[in-house]
């Protein structure tokens, strides 16, 4: 952790000496260096970290632009005034557009980007107030009291301030309770629902916060350039902010700047080098600088950043946060008194067309006890699971939790009021630590919000979280590899994991899908143990498994389910010794000696495991 | 706007339509196969329109020396790629694959550059001497990057863009060019309404090469092949379906269609180094529409973008493309409120 602070303030002294060392030219194409990296850093947040590509950048900058541009030149306010008209015209747009657009799925979102992108910038060049193709000019310099910022080098630290802050906030905002949410974007939003977050919401947040850095941008190119004309505004300068994002590297911050830097120093060094080489060198600017760039690309395709960081991540790794052992725990739920009926599905029908799915099916669950719903494969027990966790809506039926109607809510609010999940195929955020995992499973109990987390205002509710999270890890067992990628585990254990994740949540009821499946013998007798306690620390369980033996040494209760409709329900020996369920299992034509079948509990239970489904399809 | 108004900006959108048809197709193909949206789709069809325009005045086409340089580097690549694998054996091979063949529609280009050639002969050449662009470029530098994420391949694409288009510069001049029609004459429709005999034959080519493009996807061995893989591309792999072979067939292919995009505009719009980008872009959006997988849907888009580009212009010729790109979100909203995509999962970026 020494080395990223020495490489850190090496940088910042850097750059504060520059002005006083460099030429005017040199100064210039800094400035030029740090807004593009202003812009790039709302890219590597937006499209590196939420995994949304945007062609459409260039577009918020000019709006800023051209915004403040219009209020200092045409009504003579001041640029300070110009800033916030600046950044609120942006911001307002950016809300506008991510509503329109946001809900796009796949490819859709970076064409509809392309799509606005284009519309706006020629927009610029048809308003007669805006100047159409000449632009606005004579756009007034900054001044901060009497000190005027009009030259290169009296900008410089204004527009170098500027972007240490902006990259000190996504820092901090990456490191925080909504930070951890934007980094769950590329699970999916069902990964978020589950734990309480609307991924709309949080996608919405951080383009707009993009979209700041960029209006920032172009609220400091007007008062630096004094000019601003439709062209550095389309989508090529889009496209190239993009290349800037790419080069640097999309998942790291520091990205942001050095790709800015490698993009424009590119090609400054083209223009200046090859005029020498060859009388067409201008011509021969844009293939040599497309070949650098595929060559940079095909060297490093996680951008020069990524590449270093995989080099030397060793010695650049980022300082765990010690974790302070005396904060106070964050709030928990009052437990429902056993034996409190807590979740009640009544007559649930699933149709996909013509397919009925699940077939008015009923069951209860009560505080305290653990359930599991079992049944051969096809028998529509993931179908149930997402009609209870509110993942699809129901065709016909009801559901009530904690006596309340949720039939048809939203999955993040079910999950609100205290139903954690587990996922059958992993959701894990491979590239996040074990113990950040954990911790956005606690976001529906924190509040803060992105501004506070990015002026570093929520520190004691994210020591709260963490101390949450590490509780969470340690009674999995998996406290010492807290710093650990989750990526790094094996299957098995990213099932445990995704446990703890569900238990950050402090939950009411906790549903399962096949926990189970992937561990080692070791493994399930330690998950037994663990959901044996957690049902002894008054946590409700709702398990959907396939191995028979350990679900019939764990639940209170059993629901059998076959062809989408419910067989029946209860203890487990009485289901075991059920003809239905054993025709359902084995088939119907299947003879056995009765008195074999009634009294070995082991030979019954091995005719209920998995592989005696396969016996059933052959 | 009187009814012959509309119905000649109709015909004109339906022209348009047709090349964003053939250029929708070549996008969509690539695409499915290998993952990559080929940004210099564009550029292949602005090569051979110039390359037309250069036999017709009698001077070389520039093309030669592009296509050539290409085969070196895609030469250099391969060769090194073996080396490194020690299969010397198969050396000669990729020589002549690589090195050779793009260097046969070359020699036919300079063979006939300077004569009069029949129409017909320009025109083959013209086109054949593209088809090596696109496979060429891919295996320089898509190639070592297949299983890049969506995102760098589409960069790496952009970027791709930028070197064709300057290369044209480089190559072909800023100067524009037209070509003579390839067919001459009007037809009369019915109500004494003439469309020209060009127009017809874009549209025509159109059909009868989507509609060829239909039966070699149901029919052949070959075009269930580039399905399986664009469906899935390691299923494809374990049933014996090599994806670099099937790329490269995709990228020929989708060259094929460029360059007959090329010559079929090369008459009705002065073709420039660099207005290639244009086409492939609406194209993009016709496949978009299509949702890059299927083509009937991205005839449809490419129909529908070439009407609305044709009545946005009658409209307003200095807000043409906001309009057509602006009438773009409101069906891209469609599109994905109607796609069932439950849940999807970004793919993770590279490191």
């Amino acid at each position: 952790m020494k080395q990223r602070h020495i490489v850190l303030g090496v940088v910042v002294v850097a750059l504060a000496a520059a002005p006083q060392v460099l030429g005017n030219f040199a100064v210039s194409l800094l400035n030029d260096i740090g807004i593009g990296a202003l812009v790039a850093l709302g890219l590597v947040l937006l499209t590196g970290v939420g995994g949304a590509t945007s062609f459409g950048q260039a577009a918020f900058v000019g709006i800023a632009a051209y915004g403040t541009a219009w209020l200092t030149t045409t009504q003579g306010a001041s640029p300070w005034l110009g800033l916030l008209f600046a950044l609120g015209l942006t911001g307002f747009a950016a809300l506008a557009i991510g509503a329109l657009t946001l809900r796009l799925g796949g490819h859709y979102l970076p064409l509809s980007t392309i799509a606005w992108g284009l519309s706006i910038a020629m927009l610029f060049g048809n308003i007669d107030a805006l100047g159409r193709h000449t632009g606005l000019s004579n756009i007034p310099p900054l001044h901060l009291g009497s000190w005027s910022l009009a030259g290169p080098r009296a900008i410089y630290y204004l527009v170098w301030s500027l972007l240490g802050l902006a990259c000190l906030f996504s820092y901090n905002v990456l490191q925080s309770r909504p930070g951890r949410a934007i980094r769950g974007l590329r699970g999916g939003s069902t990964l978020l629902a589950s734990v309480g977050a609307d991924a709309f919401r949080v996608r919405l947040t951080l383009f707009v916060l993009a979209a700041l850095l960029a209006g920032l941008a172009g609220w400091l190119y007007a008062h630096m350039n004094r000019f601003v004309s439709p062209s550095p505004f389309d989508v090529r300068a889009s496209i190239e902010y993009l290349l800037m994002a790419v080069a640097g590297g999309l998942g790291q911050l520091s990205g942001a700047l050095v790709g800015a830097a490698l993009v424009l120093i590119m090609k400054n060094g083209l223009q200046d080098v090859l005029p020498l080489l060859s009388q067409r060198g201008g011509q021969l600017e844009a293939v040599a600088f497309a070949v650098l760039f595929i060559v940079l690309l095909h060297q490093a395709r996680g951008g020069l950043m990524g590449f270093i960081t995989r080099r030397f991540g060793k010695f650049w790794a980022a300082p765990a946060a010690p974790l302070s052992e005396d904060v106070e725990p964050l709030p928990r739920r009052t437990p429902p008194p056993r034996g409190e009926l807590l979740l009640s599905v009544k007559g649930a029908v699933k149709r996909f067309g013509g397919l009925v799915a699940v077939n008015d099916v009923s069951f209860d669950v009560r505080a305290g006890e653990i359930v599991g719903l079992i049944g051969p494969n096809g028998a529509g027990k993931s179908t149930m699971f997402n009609l209870v966790t509110g993942t699809s809506p129901m065709t016909a039926g009801r559901v009530e939790f904690l006596g309340q109607d949720v039939t048809g809510h939203a999955q993040q609010r079910i999950a609100r009021a205290g139903l954690a999940r587990t996922f059958q195929h992993v959701k894990l955020r491979p590239q996040m630590s074990l113990l950040d995992n954990v911790a956005l499973g606690a976001h529906a109990r924190a509040r803060s919000g992105l501004i506070a987390a990015g002026l570093g205002l929520d520190r004691r509710e994210e020591a709260q979280i963490l101390a949450e999270a590490h509780r969470q890890l340690a009674r999995i067992g998996l406290a010492d590899r807290a710093h650990e990628l989750a990526g790094s585990l094996p299957l098995g254990t990213q099932r445990i994991l995704e446990i703890a994740r569900a238990l950050a949540a402090d939950p009411v009821l906790l549903v399962l899908d096949e926990p189970a499946a992937g561990l080692r013998r070791k493994e399930k007798q330690a998950l037994g143990e663990l959901l044996r306690r957690l049902r002894e620390e008054g946590v409700t369980i709702l398990i959907v498994e396939h191995d028979m033996d350990f679900v019939m040494k764990l639940v209170d209760r059993l629901v059998v389910m076959t062809f989408g409709s419910k067989l029946t329900e209860g203890a487990p020996a009485a289901v075991r010794a059920n003809p239905q369920v054993q025709a359902a299992y084995l088939g119907s034509g299947v003879e056995k000696p009765a008195a074999a079948c009634a009294d070995t509990s082991a030979a019954a239970s091995a005719a209920l495991a998995t592989p005696v489904e396969l016996a059933r399809t052959a | 706007m009187t009814w012959d108004i509309a119905l000649i900006l109709g015909i004109d959108g339906l022209a348009n339509g047709a090349v964003y048809l053939l250029a929708g197709l070549g996008l969509v193909l690539i695409f499915s196969v290998t993952r990559v949206v080929f940004v210099p789709f564009g550029d292949v069809a602005a090569f051979s329109a110039l390359s037309l325009a250069a036999f017709e005045t009698g001077r070389t086409p520039a093309t030669i020396g592009l296509v050539l340089t290409l085969a070196a580097l895609a030469v250099a690549a391969e060769l090194w790629s073996l080396a490194r694998r020690g299969e010397y054996g198969r050396m000669p091979r990729a020589l002549v694959g690589w090195g050779l063949l793009p260097a046969l529609p070359c020699l036919a280009a300079w063979a006939i550059s300077g004569h009069e050639a029949p129409a017909a002969v320009r025109i083959i050449v013209a086109i054949a001497l593209v088809v090596p662009i696109a496979p060429l470029v891919a295996r320089v530098a898509l190639q070592p990057i297949a299983d890049a994420s969506v995102l760098v391949l589409l960069i790496t694409s952009l970027a791709l863009h930028f070197l064709l288009s300057g290369l044209g510069l480089l190559f072909f001049g800023p100067e524009g060019s037209r070509t003579g029609p390839l067919l001459d004459g009007a037809l009369t429709l019915p109500g004494g309404f003439p469309v020209s005999a060009q127009v017809m034959l874009m549209i025509g080519s159109a059909v009868v090469l989507s509609a060829m493009f239909f039966l070699l996807f149901e029919r052949t061995v070959q075009g269930k092949a580039l399905r399986a893989t664009a469906v899935n591309r390691i299923g494809a792999r374990l049933v014996g379906i090599r994806p670099a072979r099937t790329a490269l067939l995709a990228y020929t292919l989708a060259s094929l269609l460029a360059g007959l995009i090329g010559v079929l505009i090369a008459p009705v719009m002065t073709m420039y180094y660099d207005s290639g980008f244009l086409i492939g872009l609406k194209a993009f959006v016709a496949a978009i529409i299509g949702g890059l997988v299927s083509y009937p849907l991205t005839a449809i888009g490419a129909l529908a973008v070439g009407a609305v580009e044709s009545f946005a212009s009658f409209w307003s010729g200095a807000l043409k493309d906001v309009i057509v790109f602006s009438l773009l979100i409101p069906v891209l909203m469609l599109r994905s409120f109607m796609a069932r995509h439950i849940e999807e999962e970004a793919e993770e970026i590279d490191q």
